[in-house]
């Protein structure tokens, strides 16, 4: 659900509610795209894939 | 067909005719899951003995119980990432492909049990922000994305996939960051156990669920979170102890087993002080006030008051007693016995809570009502088993799990 959306109200419920979820999404979603930044930045760089070893 | 070059290095598995031996068992028990599914899809819910009483069934018990016992993920992810209990990373992997494991099964099967699946994404356009089940749907999908981007780096890290430059840099960024989802995943995974339990505790036209509590959350909100912190451990354990007796190999050192032991002990026994005061309360304070009482709740059908020993006494005091002492710990054979009983424990809070309060009458010329699952609803159940056993059995013998694995099996 967006503000868009003809059931959304601006009240405390659906902005603590969607807010929190959006938040998470948001999170989710730039900690896998840094993660290609930084796979296109090591690639670039021409360093070692197997240099930082087993996790 | 030699398959060991996809293996771990420096480890061996079964030979592939066994493992396609087995294989084959799961998909026949995936066969009569796809059939039970194919069914309730085509005919409608008709299919299930599901009905105007029973809105919930077998499915949501499952459902709950995988939930909760698939807690170890995001439990054991809080200790090693945002606690840094390090030796926990010995065993971390296990409990997110368990976790992945529990988390993808209930929803496939709420796609299932929701009776359109091509109509889920309703519940996020159209959401009812007052409702606990809404909270749990938003929660429970989210923490599902956080899953399979813990389980990616693993699949990556296959011996061969590794050799991918591109992939093998994609793991290793995804591991530096791994904080920051497993940190997002505990936030999502609290409240929605959380939501699970306060759903009973809410409905308060049903004198067996309804809890008093703080503000808008229940009591039954706090415990199911804590029940749940305190089972996952020990299944992703006993997960980790039945492969190494399917597979006779050793796959964490006993210290980790133990730590596992120790965590679920502790949250455990402090679940039980609460949910002992909370039934205590309810059974004395609450239910009088309703107009009701304890005896009434246990007095027709199947679902005596030996439900309540059973859960909290050989289900709940016993395996806290047992997993607090280190000498049980310490052997191999008590440890997984008492984490046997601790998950049980966990089941059987959410088969009573789901099926007891639906079964006893609330309304004066109402019976009591009793309730079997149809052979379609094992069937979708026994799918979930299914699934769970391919996935974990595919990644045990393609993906590094253990860290230890080739240490412990040297010589």
């Amino acid at each position: 659900m967006l503000p868009i959306c003809f059931e959304w109200h601006w009240d405390v419920g659906h902005f603590v509610f969607m807010g929190l979820f959006y938040t998470a999404l948001t999170i989710i979603g730039a900690g896998v795209v840094y993660t290609f930044m930084a796979t296109m930045k090591d690639l670039c760089s021409g360093k070692d894939p197997h240099e930082h070893g087993h996790h | 067909m030699d398959d060991s070059k996809f293996w771990p290095q420096g480890v061996t598995r079964c030979k592939p005719g066994a493992f396609i031996a087995w294989m084959l068992v799961c998909l026949g028990l995936g066969g009569w899951a796809m059939l039970s599914a194919f069914l309730c899809i085509y005919k409608g819910l008709n299919q299930t003995n599901m009905n105007d009483f029973f809105a919930f069934g077998v499915w949501i018990v499952v459902d709950l119980a995988i939930i909760a016992l698939g807690a170890g993920a995001f439990f054991t992810g809080f200790m090693t990432y945002v606690l840094r209990r390090d030796e926990l990373k010995n065993i971390i992997n296990a409990a997110v492909i368990i976790g992945f494991i529990c988390y993808s099964g209930a929803i496939l099967m709420l796609g299932i049990d929701i009776g359109q699946p091509a109509r889920g994404w309703f519940g996020f356009w159209h959401a009812n922000v007052h409702s606990m089940l809404t909270e749990v749907m938003f929660c429970i999908t989210t923490y599902l994305i956080v899953l399979i981007v813990e389980f990616v780096p693993l699949v990556l890290e296959n011996r061969q996939i590794s050799k991918v430059p591109d992939l093998s840099f994609f793991a290793h960024n995804l591991h530096r960051i791994m904080i920051v989802f497993a940190a997002t995943g505990t936030f999502l995974s609290f409240f929605h156990q959380g939501s699970l339990g306060g759903m009973y505790g809410v409905l308060y036209a049903r004198p067996f669920a309804y809890r008093t509590g703080i503000v808008i959350w229940p009591w039954t909100f706090f415990l199911f979170i804590l029940s749940a912190i305190a089972s996952g451990p020990s299944f992703t354990t006993l997960i980790v102890m039945l492969t190494e007796k399917v597979s006779g190999r050793k796959l964490t050192s006993h210290k980790v087993k133990m730590m596992m032991g120790k965590v679920s002990a502790y949250l455990l026994s402090f679940y039980l002080v609460l949910k002992i005061a909370d039934t205590l309360y309810w059974a004395n304070v609450t239910l009088p006030k309703m107009g009701v009482t304890f005896g009434e709740l246990y007095g027709g059908g199947p679902y005596g008051t030996y439900l309540v020993w059973m859960e909290l006494g050989l289900f709940g005091v016993l395996p806290a007693l047992l997993l607090l002492q280190r000498r049980v710990r310490e052997s191999y054979g008590l440890l997984a016995l008492a984490m046997v009983l601790n998950c049980c424990g966990a089941v059987m809070n959410r088969f009573v809570m789901t099926i007891q309060p639906l079964a006893i009458p609330v309304l004066p010329f109402e019976k009591f009502v009793g309730y079997l699952p149809s052979w379609q609803e094992w069937g979708i159940s026994a799918g979930v088993i299914a699934y769970g056993l391919i996935i974990f059995s595919l990644a045990y013998r393609y993906l590094p799990i253990f860290p230890q694995e080739v240490e412990l099996n040297k010589g």
